[in-house]
């Protein structure tokens, strides 16, 4: 009985998943946005947005320990471009932080660099920064020319010797390799939450929700069976996203195309349980629009794909870690840019499958199968 | 006598507006029942509490057999349900369509296939198979509709307004196949606000501003009727129309071209002969009794109650 009923139940779903497939073909309009959205968006975004960077998470290596030492870094961390959060011993140290994403840059001070700095002749100081996200390393890149009088007395010399920079993954500063990861997330977000959010409300506006809502079809396969062709339609937008952005951009890829299609996938999902939800709320399709947009828009501003998240206030960050895109953009920029394993960003990817699964269930839950 | 359906005290109210009020309803097994009643006057609202797409604001429905809501998926895997407005996919073609409603009815596999071939030869769509429901004309949606809501060989069949946008072939044609599938064992409960239809059930229920206001077969329905039928001929049936109206034992009168269905008071002793007195001044009438129809008993029924509402106030 039970398996019997699993059965009826898997052909009541692929029923209504087949009807979705069959209605997205007949659909020239949203078929041609499956592709002509990744293609437009890909070629458009060409450019990020500028803005002052603050607070960029940063770790400090000082070998030198002495009051040079420690007004350098004071005078670093009172700039407000640098926020030293951790201490290490060594530079590789400091690379590790990095390739893991806890900091976004780093400060080596040597033994030798108070008498670098009267010598005058090296750098004294070496700030190493996270290059794959170009507008924060711009301004970190910057401090290359800060202004570091020791003692606080007026130097006799008149330019103060620099500290050296050094740019870690994407030493190019190709913007294109920062945009592009950030667009996979942006076109995702964009397509699957637009079409799934007027799924449900396209049956009631055409009248097929009366006839469908009678028959013995349970909510959760409804709701199953609307997504499922959608994660396809994602998996391909992703493919046409990554094609254009090897061959255009030539964003490197290569070796990790099973982490970045697991880490689409999870985030598919959860875009997908969020457009139905919207469904489930709306009563016609533009109020699904409006509150698509209600959505779409924070993705954008808040997720860390226009502004640098570590440089926004604390109260839009902790907004912006309920949105998927900000986690998806943490995984996608790691696996992509700096080769991270998906282990290293499981959190991510934890708070994404869960996102997605609780909005399935509540959509399930608040979907019901009468007219009021 | 198993009941199909048995409702007692259904009642809806959306706001201050009461749709359904306190209707009570027996529908024995396998006949064809006919809700008969006004556009708005709650038919199709009480239908669809029937097949629990709305929660009723009081009353009892069991369906059946089964309690609504308690047995609602159970009650709708034999329940095929018609909707007024056409509900199949536009986009889909008759053959996905059928295919789609079948898989969800838990129509399945062979079985499948050789419903969809016998509904298709029943409502004759055999020639529109790879047509977009969408294109089809009028009477070839209801028939897919139709179609769609026998694939699974229901116990119960509810259809609201059927054949409203269609041909009068076509609805012969409709109104055949629903009595092949009675004779075949299957409970119908119809909508309609044509009088024609309602004639052809085995049993009617007149409904009325949300209130059931007769309930019998159509024959019972005739014979029972509360007043005399006076059919008049004349050249001139607009001054004779208004000279009746002024009259109080006429209940209502009803223009027919040249002919005037007159509903006179039955406590007259001779209507025949009442109204040949009332008419002497009038030249060429001919006057005659006539036997009643269900639009009498329909008029009868609905304005009873508005009588009945004027005294309450």
């Amino acid at each position: 009985m039970a398996t019997n009923g699993l059965r009826a139940s898997s052909i009541r779903t692929l029923a209504v998943c087949k009807k979705e497939v069959l209605h997205l073909v007949r659909d020239r309009l949203t078929f041609g946005m499956v592709v002509m959205i990744p293609l437009i968006q890909l070629v458009l975004f060409g450019y990020t947005i500028n803005t002052d960077v603050r607070d960029v998470p940063a770790a400090v290596a000082d070998s030198l320990e002495n009051s040079f030492s420690r007004q350098l870094v004071m005078d670093l961390q009172a700039s407000q471009v640098l926020d030293f959060r951790r201490t290490v011993h060594s530079p590789q140290e400091l690379e590790q932080l990095i390739a893991s994403g806890e900091v976004s840059a780093g400060v080596y001070i040597p033994p030798d660099a108070e008498n670098r700095y009267y010598t005058g002749d090296r750098p004294y100081a070496q700030i190493l920064i996270d290059g794959s996200d170009t507008v924060l390393a711009a301004a970190v890149t910057s401090l290359a020319r800060f202004p570091f009088l020791p003692g606080g007395v007026v130097s006799n010399r008149s330019q103060a010797p620099g500290l050296s920079t050094r740019l870690l993954y994407n030493p190019e500063k190709r913007a294109a390799l920062f945009t592009v990861p950030g667009l996979l997330g942006v076109i995702l977000t964009m397509t699957m939450i637009m079409f799934t959010s007027i799924a449900i409300v396209r049956e009631r506006e055409r009248g097929n929700m009366e006839l469908l809502i009678a028959t013995p079809i349970k909510n959760i396969e409804l709701m199953v069976g609307k997504i499922t062709p959608y994660i396809g339609i994602g998996l391909v937008q992703v493919s046409i996203i990554l094609f254009l952005g090897v061959l255009l951009f030539q964003i490197p890829v290569a070796g990790k195309l099973v982490s970045i299609f697991i880490a689409c996938l999870i985030f598919i999902l959860a875009n997908l349980t969020l457009g139905l939800i919207i469904s489930t709320l709306a009563r016609n399709q533009l109020a699904a629009m409006q509150m698509f947009i209600f959505v779409f828009l924070p993705s954008m501003l808040l997720s860390g794909f226009m502004f640098p998240f570590v440089a926004m206030p604390k109260i839009a960050q902790q907004l912006a870690e309920v949105l998927p895109l900000t986690h998806f953009l943490r995984i996608i920029r790691g696996i992509i840019l700096r080769n991270q394993p998906l282990s290293v960003v499981w959190e991510d990817l934890a708070f994404l499958l869960l996102f997605a699964l609780f909005f399935l269930i509540i959509s399930t839950i608040r979907f019901r199968k009468r007219l009021e | 006598m198993k009941l199909a359906i048995e409702v007692k005290g259904l009642t809806k109210t959306f706001g201050s507006f009461t749709a359904v009020n306190q209707v009570d309803m027996r529908i024995p097994e396998n006949m064809v029942y006919g809700f008969l009643g006004p556009n708005g006057s709650g038919k199709t609202t009480a239908i669809r509490m029937m097949c629990g797409l709305l929660e009723p604001t009081a009353g009892e429905i069991t369906v059946l057999g089964m309690q609504i809501p308690a047995r609602t998926e159970a009650i709708r895997q034999q329940v095929g349900y018609m909707t007024q407005r056409f509900s199949m996919y536009g986009d889909l073609t008759v053959e996905q369509n059928l295919d789609f409603i079948g898989k969800i009815m838990g129509v399945t596999g062979k079985h499948l296939k050789r419903r969809k071939e016998e509904v298709k030869e029943q409502f004759n769509l055999q020639s529109f198979t790879s047509f977009l429901a969408g294109e089809l004309s009028g009477g070839q949606k209801r028939r897919l509709a139709l179609a769609a809501a026998t694939i699974h060989k229901p116990r119960l069949l509810l259809l609201d307004e059927p054949t409203s946008e269609v041909d009068p072939n076509t609805r012969r044609d409709f109104w055949d196949q629903l009595f092949t599938m009675c004779d075949q064992g299957a409970t119908i409960l119809v909508t309609t606000h044509l009088m024609d239809e309602a004639e052809r059930c085995h049993h009617l229920a007149i409904i009325n501003d949300g209130i059931k206001v007769a309930d019998g077969s159509p024959a019972a329905l005739k014979s029972d009727l509360a007043a005399a039928i006076v059919e008049v001929k004349s050249p001139r049936p607009a001054q004779i129309k208004s000279h009746l109206h002024s009259l109080t034992p006429v209940i209502s009168v009803t223009q027919v071209g040249m002919l005037l269905r007159v509903m006179v008071d039955p406590q007259l002793a001779s209507p025949l002969e009442w109204l040949s007195k009332e008419l002497a001044s009038f030249v060429d009438v001919e006057i005659r009794t006539s036997s009643p129809s269900i639009e009498d008993v329909f008029v009868m029924a609905t304005r009873k109650m508005s009588r009945d509402a004027e005294h309450g106030n």
